[in-house]
């Protein structure tokens, strides 16, 4: 296996393994909810603080899970921060909680949690899986809001609410449907790829030119 | 610096170890197989656990929570009533409205309207909730009407997990909502933008949420095919405690 710094726990998830645009993990709410930058923000701060609470929690009692329940228990953990969120949230702050309303339950499908679960929090110790869930989620929130934010211009001419081309612009209605999600997603994966490609391309010239 | 390069040493080590330990474990399966029993009592035990949290934080936020609601549904009868005074709850019980339940019995279990009457004790309007299954859960309404003419005054979402940005505009979308409190007659009867022919009845659907925006109109139709009847019949008499009627629906 190959070992890392905890450097390099945290950086890793923020873009060389985004969870979204790399690893393809947290689909889900990535094109369910992105058809605005708040709902995006609010989507990508609730899983951070579920994201966070899990990690540690598994990887403090990660002695203790037999392999072969393990994804069960990271389900109830993960499932029992999903309500502990929702209920608190009621509770204390009831105005964000309508606004999120929708967005808590998704939570606890979000294959991205479980999977830093997995890969990382039942193998490392609670410092360092605190700082892969919090990379992690950094990387989440940046693939969120660069989905959010091309929807909502495109689709309502607007960014955070705020208005940007007057009332003449006639919004594409289509970006904040569902099938604008997967043109938005395709087209960033699209440019990802097309970085990936000529940085490789580079990458194969400076070998060449030492070798 | 050089107790931090110790402790990466340290963690890496601890990886290495760990992996060598359930590479041995694959190797000899069988005599390390972990027991069934050990399995059922540990996802038991982190299933109680997490019942048990679950349990002691809905006690405590419970009644926060009930008591935001309760609030909430104050300001929205009033907000679906506009010009009312104040206004009492009446509960159906036998068919027939009554200001008072009886003896005995759970308020939850009663269906309820609210009425609103002006500063003359008038009756000037009634408030009805009512939830009916929307795009993703139960849509919950309450929306004001006039029980003589039928013309609605208000409708306001109690709770909705519409949506985000789509089915969530049926209390987002002040064009959308406006049009309730606009006072059209009832049945109310949803249209496509543009589409409609100025009937008084008429409700513009928003586009991109007409599961949504039919649940509403269905909701307001359904409960006022429900509770006409009863209404009627006639309202009882204001009751004696008319202002400490309000506290707490």
């Amino acid at each position: 296996m190959r070992t890392t710094t905890p450097t390099q726990d945290f950086v890793r998830g923020i873009w060389k393994e985004n969870p979204v645009l790399v690893q393809m993990l947290g689909l889900c709410p990535a094109l369910a909810v992105t058809n605005s930058v708040a709902n995006a923000l609010a989507m990508s701060g609730a899983t951070f603080f579920v994201m966070s609470c899990s990690s540690v929690l598994i990887s403090t009692c990660k002695r203790f899970i037999p392999h072969e329940v393990r994804i069960s228990s990271y389900i109830l953990v993960i499932a029992t921060f999903v309500t502990l969120a929702d209920m608190l949230l009621q509770a204390y702050a009831p105005v964000q909680h309508k606004e999120l309303g929708a967005f808590i339950a998704l939570i606890v499908v979000n294959c991205m949690i479980l999977g830093r679960q997995e890969t990382f929090s039942s193998k490392n110790n609670p410092f360092r899986s605190l700082l892969d869930a919090v990379g992690t989620g950094i990387g989440f929130t940046i693939a969120l809001v660069m989905m959010g934010g091309f929807r909502e211009i495109l689709g309502t001419g607007s960014f955070l609410g705020v208005s940007l081309f007057g009332p003449n612009f006639e919004p594409w209605v289509i970006m904040v449907l569902p099938a604008g999600g997967f043109l938005t997603l395709g087209f960033i994966l699209l440019a990802m790829g097309v970085i990936e490609q000529r940085k490789k391309v580079k990458d194969d010239q400076v070998t060449e030119v030492l070798s | 610096m050089n107790q931090e390069s110790n402790n990466q040493d340290r963690i890496d080590v601890d990886i290495q170890v760990e992996n060598s330990d359930s590479d041995n474990a694959q190797d000899a399966s069988a005599p390390q197989e972990v027991s069934t029993f050990r399995l059922v009592a540990t996802l038991a035990i982190a299933g109680a656990l997490a019942g048990l949290l679950i349990v002691l934080v809905n006690l405590h936020t419970k009644p926060i929570i009930d008591k935001y609601k309760a609030e909430q549904l104050q300001l929205a009868v009033y907000e679906v009533l506009p010009g009312v005074e104040n206004y009492d709850t009446y509960y159906l019980v036998n068919d027939e409205l009554s200001a008072s339940l009886p003896d005995g019995a759970k308020e939850s279990e009663f269906k309820r309207v609210y009425v609103g009457r002006d500063s003359s004790g008038e009756v000037s309007g009634v408030a009805i909730s009512r939830g009916e299954s929307g795009f993703q859960d139960v849509i919950m309404v309450i929306f004001g009407h006039d029980p003589v003419t039928g013309k609605l005054s208000g409708m306001k979402i109690l709770d909705s997990k519409e949506t985000p940005g789509l089915g969530d505009k049926i209390f987002k979308d002040m064009n959308f909502v406006d049009q309730f409190f606009a006072g059209p007659e009832t049945p109310l009867l949803g249209v496509k933008i543009g589409a409609g022919k100025g009937q008084p009845n008429e409700i513009d659907m928003i586009t991109g949420a007409t599961i949504s925006s039919k649940a509403v109109i269905q909701i307001i139709n359904n409960a006022l095919a429900e509770w006409k009847p009863i209404l009627d019949k006639g309202i009882p008499q204001a009751p004696a405690k008319a202002v400490s009627a309000e506290e707490t629906p």
